[in-house]
C-alpha cells in the first residue's frame, strides 16, 4: 500500500453497484492510465459506506475526501481537479441540510457523527478482496493471539466477560454457546455461520461479507479452534452471488496465506470452510431448520432439545453464529473483554448494525452503541422523515419485531428495552414509515410475508395466520367488525403459545404492536369506514368539489364504468355505488376538483 | 402439464452434474442449484432423473424443489423480472410498481408471457434498500422505480429499439 501517493475508494456495495459504481472505477482505472498515474493512484472496490442515499460514493484518501452521488461522466473532472490541481470537486461534496454547506470529511456528517463501527470497521475502508490489506488493518492477528497465548477456554472466557450476545435476533450469550458446545464430547464438531439473511429491509449480513469477508473467515477460526472443530460452514443466500464471490475470493487467498487449512500458522490447529447455498427460505435462519436444508432437505425447524449444539449438523455437535456476531469476534480477542464491554447498556453490550429504510432522509447501514435512543438514529443519523412528513411509527425486527409509535423514540435500544416495547432486535432492519402508512395495512403485509415463508409444519403457524390474514384483508376491505378486532388478539396468543418455532411465536408481533399502539386505526376502518392514511382504496371516496369543478366533462368520458354524471359547464357527480375507485378521474382532473375523503 | 422428453444430452448433463456430488442424497440442494442454472428450470422428468441418481424417492425431491422459492418448475422468460417487495420497498410504493408490471404484461406473478419474454416474479430484498422501490431484469437493477417508468423498461427489452427506448 506504500507505494501509491492516493488511493480512490469506490463503493462495491449492492446499492453503489446498482446506480453505476461499476463503470465509475472503469473510468478512473482507464482514465489514470492514460494519463500515466496508475502507479500513483490506486482505485479500489471496496465493500459498502453505508450511506446508501447518497450513493455512489467515492472516497479519496489520505485527505478523507467523501464523494457522494457520482456518476460515471464525473471520474475525469475528479482526476484532474482534486488528483493534479489539489481543488476539491464542490458539487460532489455532501451538502449539509441544516446549514447547506458542504461537508468534505464523512466524520463531519451528522450521518457518521454518532456511528461506532465495529462489525463494520473494515467496509468502505479496504480493499475485500486483498488480502493483505484485510491483515495490515489487525486482520488475523487475533487468531494468532488465539493460537499462541489463548487456551479454548481463556479465549471463551474473554468472548463471555465481554457480554457478546448474538446478533442474529435471539440475543443468547455468544461465549455460553460455545462454552456448551466444547463441553460436549464428540471427535467431530462443526462451525456455521448463518448468511441466510432473509429480513426483508435488513442487509447488514450481506454488506459485512461484501465489504470484510475475511473477518468471518477469522472468526470462524477461533471457534473452530474455542470448540473443537476442524470444520466450518458458511449457509448463504443463492441470491447474494457478489458475497458469494468475495468470500471465495477471501477463502482461496487465506488457504493460500496458510490462514486456513492444515496447522494453521504453525500451530496444531487445522480448519477449514465450506460454503452451503440457501434456497430461498425465510425459515431456514432458525438454526435447526437451517442444519436440514445444508443436509440436502427441506428446511423444516425441529424441537429442541436436541440443541445444535448436542447434536447438530449430521447429528454432530455445531455451533451456528450469524455474520454480525462472528465480525464482532477478533475486535474483542484484539481489544480484551472489558473494552468492548464498555460500549453499550447493562446486559447489551458493543454496538449493533441497523439497515435504516423506509420514509426517512439518510437510507442506509448503520452501526451505533447499543442504548442509542430511537430518536437519536432517526432524526440525527437518518436526517429525519422524508419531505418533511409526520413521523408515525418505526418497526424494527422485520416480520417478527413490532411498530413502535413515537411514544418509544426516547427509548434506548438494547435487546431487553425493545422486548418490553413489544418489539424486537431481530436482526437489525428499521423501517420508518410515515403519516401516509396505514397501519393496518402493514400489518398485513408482514402477515403476507409469514404466509409464504411458513414451512407448514405446524397447524397454527401454517393455518392460523392465514385466518389473521383473512380478518386482516376483511378490514381493510372495510368490512370489518368489532369483534374481529377481539378475534385478532385472540388468534394472536395461540398462534404465540403453540407454535414450534420462531417463525410461527413471533409472526403475530406485527398484529399484537399494531393492535396495542395504533388501535384508533383499526377503529377509524371498522367503526367509521375511513382508512386515516388515506391507503386502504375500498375504503376511499372520491368526491366532485362543486366550486372547483368547471364541468368540463373530461372525467365524465374518462369515467371506466360511467359513474359520473353532470351537464357540460355546471359541476358533475360521483354515483358512490358504481365507483370503483381507480382514481382515473383523480388524476386527470386540471381544476383539482377531485378530492379524496 | 404436457410431459416434457428428456434429450439424451440433458439427461447426460444431469447425470454428471449428479457424479460431480458423488451421487450423495445430502448433495442434493447443491445438485438442484447446479441443474436449474443449467436448464433454467427443474419440471418433473429432470426431477425424476436426479430421483434415481441420488437413490431417493421423487416425492422427496419435489419435497424439496417446491419448499425452496429458488428453485422453479416453470421455464423463466428470457427477461425475469422481479420487483422487490421487502419492507423497504414496500412502503416506498412497489406495489403500485408490481401492478403497473402486472397490467402492461399482462401476466401474474409467477407466469411468463405467451411470447416466452417475460417472467415475473416477486422477491424479498435485494439489500438495496437506499434505491427503493427495486426493480431486477435478469441481472441489471433498477432504483427509485415509479409506475410511470414501467413501460420504458419492459421497451428496453423489447425486440428492435433498444436505444430508442432508453432515451424515450
Amino acid at each position: 500500500m506504500a507505494n501509491y501517493k492516493m488511493h480512490l475508494l469506490v463503493c462495491g456495495g449492492t446499492g453503489c453497484k446498482a446506480s453505476q459504481s461499476g463503470p465509475i472505477r472503469r473510468n478512473f482505472q482507464t482514465q489514470l492510465e492514460e494519463m500515466g498515474l496508475e502507479q500513483d493512484v490506486q482505485v479500489i472496490h471496496t465493500g459498502c459506506f453505508g450511506f446508501c442515499e447518497q450513493g455512489p460514493i467515492v472516497k479519496i484518501q489520505p485527505d478523507n475526501t467523501f464523494y457522494v452521488s457520482v456518476s460515471p461522466g464525473d471520474t475525469k473532472e475528479i482526476i484532474e481537479e482534486h488528483l493534479i490541481k489539489g481543488r476539491k470537486v464542490e458539487r460532489l461534496l455532501y451538502t449539509d441540510p441544516n446549514t447547506q454547506m458542504p461537508i468534505t470529511e464523512s466524520k463531519n456528517m451528522d450521518f457518521y457523527k454518532k456511528q461506532v463501527r465495529i462489525a463494520l470497521r473494515n467496509c468502505g475502508f479496504i480493499n475485500p478482496e486483498n488480502v493483505e490489506e484485510y491483515i495490515a488493518n489487525e486482520g488475523y492477528a487475533a487468531l494468532g493471539k488465539c493460537l499462541e497465548e489463548l487456551t479454548p477456554e481463556q479465549a471463551i472466557q474473554t468472548i463471555m466477560d465481554s457480554g457478546l450476545r448474538g446478533r442474529g435476533g435471539g440475543g443468547f450469550p455468544t461465549g455460553l454457546k460455545w462454552d456448551i458446545t466444547r463441553k460436549v464430547e464428540n471427535n467431530q464438531k462443526y462451525v456455521v455461520c448463518n448468511a441466510d439473511e432473509g429480513d426483508p429491509g435488513a442487509f447488514m449480513d450481506r454488506s459485512i461479507l461484501e465489504g470484510d469477508p475475511h473477518t468471518v473467515i477469522e472468526a470462524m477460526a477461533i471457534c473452530g479452534y474455542c470448540i473443537g472443530a476442524d470444520k466450518g460452514l458458511v449457509y448463504i443466500r443463492a441470491e447474494y452471488p457478489l458475497a458469494i464471490e468475495r468470500l471465495k475470493t477471501a477463502l482461496k487467498q487465506a488457504r493460500e496465506y496458510g490462514l486456513l487449512g492444515k496447522n494453521i500458522l504453525g500451530s496444531e490447529f487445522s480448519f477449514d470452510i465450506e460454503i452451503r447455498y440457501g434456497a430461498g427460505a425465510f425459515v431456514c435462519g432458525e438454526e435447526t431448520a437451517l442444519i436440514h436444508s445444508m443436509e440436502g432437505k427441506r428446511g423444516e425447524p425441529t424441537f429442541k432439545p436436541p440443541f445444535p449444539s448436542q447434536e447438530g449438523y449430521l447429528g454432530k455437535p455445531t455451533n451456528v453464529n450469524n455474520v454480525e456476531t462472528f465480525a464482532n469476534i477478533p475486535p474483542i480477542i484484539n481489544k480484551g473483554a472489558a473494552w468492548f464491554s464498555s460500549i453499550g447498556t447493562e446486559k447489551s453490550k458493543g454496538t449493533k448494525v441497523f439497515a435504516l429504510a423506509g420514509k426517512i432522509n439518510n437510507v442506509g447501514l448503520i452501526e451505533v452503541p447499543m442504548g442509542t435512543t430511537l430518536r437519536e438514529v432517526i432524526y440525527d443519523i437518518g436526517g429525519g422523515i422524508k419531505n418533511g412528513k409526520e413521523f408515525k411509527s418505526v418497526q424494527t425486527g422485520g416480520p417478527s419485531g413490532g411498530c413502535l409509535t413515537k411514544d418509544f423514540l426516547d427509548t434506548p435500544i438494547d435487546y431487553d428495552n425493545l422486548l418490553a416495547a413489544g418489539s424486537m432486535m431481530g436482526s437489525g432492519g428499521m423501517i420508518v414509515m410515515d403519516e401516509d402508512d396505514c397501519m393496518v395495512s402493514i400489518a398485513k403485509f408482514y402477515l403476507e410475508f409469514t404466509l409464504d415463508e411458513s414451512c407448514g409444519k405446524c397447524t397454527p403457524c401454517r393455518i392460523g395466520n392465514k385466518r389473521l390474514h383473512e380478518i386482516l384483508d376483511k378490514i381493510t376491505e372495510g368490512k370489518g367488525t368489532a369483534e374481529d378486532l377481539t378475534k385478532l388478539r385472540m388468534l394472536s396468543h395461540v398462534i404465540k403459545d403453540t407454535s414450534l418455532c420462531g417463525l410461527g411465536q413471533t409472526s403475530p408481533n406485527p398484529v399484537l404492536s399494531t393492535l396495542d399502539n395504533f388501535m384508533n386505526e383499526y377503529e377509524a376502518h371498522v367503526n367509521d369506514s375511513h382508512c386515516p392514511a388515506g391507503q386502504c382504496k375500498a375504503l376511499l371516496q372520491y368526491q366532485i368539489d362543486d366550486e372547483k369543478c368547471t364541468g368540463c366533462t373530461l372525467c365524465f368520458r374518462i369515467c371506466p364504468v360511467g359513474a359520473i354524471s353532470g351537464e357540460k359547464r355546471s359541476p358533475h357527480y360521483i354515483d358512490q355505488s358504481l365507483c370503483i375507485k381507480c382514481g382515473a378521474c383523480f388524476e386527470k382532473c386540471k381544476f383539482n376538483a377531485i378530492k379524496i375523503a | 402439464m404436457p410431459k416434457i422428453k428428456l434429450s439424451e444430452k440433458t439427461i447426460s448433463q444431469i447425470k454428471e452434474i449428479c457424479a460431480q456430488f458423488d451421487n450423495q442424497e445430502g448433495e442434493l440442494i447443491n445438485v438442484l442449484h447446479q441443474v436449474q442454472s443449467k436448464l433454467g428450470y427443474l419440471p418433473a422428468e429432470v426431477q425424476e432423473v436426479i430421483a434415481k441418481e441420488l437413490n431417493m424417492s421423487v416425492a422427496k425431491v419435489y419435497g424439496v424443489v417446491t419448499f425452496y422459492s429458488f428453485f422453479t418448475m416453470l421455464p423463466q422468460g428470457e427477461h425475469p423480472i422481479s420487483i422487490c417487495m421487502g419492507t423497504a420497498c414496500y412502503v416506498r410504493g412497489a406495489e403500485q410498481v408490481l401492478s403497473e408490471f402486472k397490467r402492461q404484461l399482462n401476466i401474474e406473478v409467477g407466469e411468463t408471457s405467451p411470447d416466452g419474454k417475460f417472467s415475473l416474479s416477486s422477491l424479498r430484498c435485494v439489500g438495496a434498500c437506499g434505491l427503493a422501490p427495486v426493480v431486477t431484469v435478469g441481472e441489471k437493477v433498477y432504483g427509485r422505480v415509479s409506475p410511470q417508468q414501467v413501460g420504458k423498461i419492459i421497451a428496453e427489452y423489447q425486440e428492435g429499439c433498444p436505444s430508442e427506448a432508453q432515451s424515450a
